[in-house]
């Protein structure tokens, strides 16, 4: 009877594993801080799905005169075409978040299964993936994505792909040290000497070891997919067709609300969207950092450019 | 030294390969796209004859290899082509929007290194107090807001009681009446202050919790410990011990955001209207002037590399380090 062959099963027993809703309350008490975001970002989501139903106005009623001041009937007042802006901004969060997530999920796959795939088998593949990160690390993002939505037009879908296919170099580079590390432990190498196959070990021990870590940096993601998404539709590249939070603050300035002194018009819209980045930037990091503390300030360096380790941390090649 | 200089070589070599990359994916992304130039014009004089013709002009005849040849030769001896807008070479139409930009760009950054720096000294100096507190969620707030809504905040709110002009570099009557060179001067440091302003706070969240954590990392080594043994004043402690050892991320940092910094002044440069590199990409985006796009994009990555090469030389200087 060799070691290998010995029942893995009972460590469970022994210390059974707290249920996933049951460590995330625990996780959320001992961080007051994402706390306070995970109830902001349950209250987005909750007016981005449900928002729709109890919307007071629609979003292309025209209401009242352009640029209503804020009253009891228009708490938030009107927009240039006379439009509720609390109900655009109600409308407008499905669109946001959805851009967001999406974008960060993008980023996620493309990144995570580069990442992994370096990672894991290292040597040459390794090499040659990593340097292709590199040379992606140091394209202006936003020039870039302004150039490639000018190409292929302006739509949400787009958009979407845009943003995954900028931020996927930061996933992939995190994703691929943590699968460093992982891949040398020793219950990798007894799967390996089992003679599991790859596919096995990366979905059997590879992924559920990362998947807290994958998750941390997809909530940061969004909140930097939720900033491009407004600076597109800033720059009237975004969809058309559909309200977002980024895309009121462009009508309302190509309108000229500034003249009109309608500060109504752009406040909500923009206190939205930092409200919201705030919320996941604050969960992401309480998350991040209970998983790997020495990360803590390196991912703060992301938005200008991207991840860079911060000397001190790990020195570069 | 011979392991440093071996250092060097390898990021040049890195940063002109990186450089290659970029023109390259220049042509790709330009005119690897479907459809060409002339396709998306419609006009009533246009026959397929005079499309024809304007192939032949742009050189959009030939196979795409020979095209990427030609356009390497040409990008390589600093020719863009000639915008679509001005008929100007994009060259030297690019070349003025920069001077505007850079002496922006630098008073941003001294503004945030400033506000960044202080702040996130006294952060760490007096941990986990109000001041602490406040700079940390100060510093969060600062960098979750939308850099265009706080440009427009900044003019809503701030433009009207300091009376600072919200659009354009300069006022063009000063230069029509001649009123003197400092006059002159004084009117586009007003102009100058409000984009200025928006550059510095949206850097300030990021810079000040990065010298708040760097900062608390060194105070918490020996030598601080021996500082104050020696009975140094905290003055002495903070500036020659503190802040020497954790300027080394700090200064790092301030060289590579400088680098993306030029792409982020798109969203300032159109709030203000001030007629910037950022501005030129949003128009040219507006006008599809294509060469003009397409330069001021190999323009901002070629910038972003050399001050990332600049930081990498800077890191090497300050911790030779780096090369074991």
């Amino acid at each position: 009877m060799s070691v290998v062959d010995a029942p893995m099963t009972p460590l469970d027993e022994v210390r059974k594993s707290p249920s996933r809703l049951r460590s995330l309350l625990s996780f959320l008490r001992k961080h007051p801080q994402a706390a306070i975001g995970f109830v902001i970002l349950m209250l987005f989501v909750f007016v981005a799905i449900f928002g729709p139903y109890f919307a007071p106005y629609g979003e292309r009623e025209q209401v009242g005169p352009i640029f209503g001041t804020p009253s009891s009937a228009h708490p938030l007042g009107l927009d240039d075409g006379g439009i509720d802006i609390l109900s655009l901004l109600i409308y407008g969060a499905r669109v946001t978040l959805i851009v967001g997530f999406a974008g960060a999920v993008v980023a996620m796959l493309v990144g995570g299964s580069i990442g992994i795939i370096s990672g894991y088998f290292g040597g040459k593949i390794d090499n040659a993936l990593m340097r292709t990160t590199d040379y992606f690390l140091v394209l202006p993002d936003l020039v870039l994505m302004i150039v490639v939505a000018s190409i292929w037009g302006r739509s949400l879908r787009n958009i979407i792909i845009i943003i995954g296919l900028i931020y996927w170099t930061y996933m992939a580079r995190l994703i691929r040290a943590q699968v460093k590390v992982v891949r040398e432990r020793a219950y990798v190498k007894r799967a390996q000497a089992l003679g599991a196959t790859h596919t096995r070990i990366i979905f059997r021990h590879v992924i559920p070891q990362i998947a807290p870590l994958l998750l941390a940096q997809t909530v940061l993601m969004v909140a930097l997919a939720i900033f491009l998404e407004t600076a597109i539709s800033f720059l009237g590249l975004g969809d058309p067709s559909v309200a977002s939070w980024g895309k009121m603050i462009e009508t309302a300035f190509s309108r000229s609300a500034i003249s009109y002194g309608a500060w109504w018009a752009i406040a909500p819209p923009g206190i939205a969207v930092a409200l919201v980045i705030m919320a996941f930037n604050m969960v992401g990091t309480a998350a991040e950092d209970s998983l790997n503390p020495r990360l803590r300030v390196s991912h703060l360096a992301r938005r200008h450019f991207r991840l860079r380790p911060l000397p001190d941390k790990e020195p570069p090649k | 030294m011979r392991a440093g200089w071996s250092y060097v070589g390898r990021r040049a070599l890195f940063a002109l390969i990186t450089v290659f990359i970029a023109i390259s994916l220049n042509f790709v992304l330009f005119r690897l796209a479907p459809g060409d130039r002339t396709s998306a014009l419609r006009c009533q004089g246009c026959t397929q004859e005079f499309k024809q013709q304007l192939r032949a002009d742009f050189g959009l005849d030939k196979s795409k290899p020979e095209q990427y040849v030609i356009y390497l030769n040409q990008t390589l001896h600093g020719d863009f082509g000639r915008s679509f807008v001005t008929e100007q070479p994009v060259t030297s139409e690019l070349w003025q929007p920069i001077k505007n930009t850079l002496p922006m760009i630098l008073l941003g950054t001294i503004i945030s290194i400033m506000l960044g720096v202080t702040t996130g000294v006294i952060a760490a100096w007096r941990r986990n107090t109000l001041a602490d507190k406040g700079t940390v969620w100060g510093g969060i707030l600062f960098y979750s807001l939308p850099t265009q809504w706080l440009a427009l905040m900044l003019i809503l709110y701030l433009a009207g009681p300091l009376n600072l002009p919200t659009s354009d570099i300069a006022d063009p009557y000063l230069a029509y009446n001649n009123a003197g060179a400092w006059a002159e001067f004084v009117d586009r440091l007003k102009h100058m202050i409000l984009p200025a302003a928006t550059i510095g706070l949206v850097l300030f969240g990021e810079y000040t919790l990065i010298v708040r954590s760097s900062m608390l990392e060194a105070l918490g080594e020996d030598y601080i410990l021996t500082a104050r043994a020696k009975g140094l004043s905290d003055w002495e402690i903070i500036t020659k011990h503190a802040l020497r050892n954790s300027m080394l991320p700090i200064v790092t940092l301030v060289f590579l955001s400088l680098g993306f910094i030029f792409g982020g002044t798109i969203l300032i440069e159109s709030v203000f209207n001030y007629p910037g590199i950022g501005l030129q990409i949003y128009e040219s985006v507006g006008n599809r002037d294509y060469p003009m796009l397409q330069g001021a994009f190999l323009l901002l990555t070629v910038v972003i590399i050399l001050m990332n090469f600049l930081a990498d030389l800077l890191y090497f200087k300050l911790d030779p380090r780096v090369t074991e």
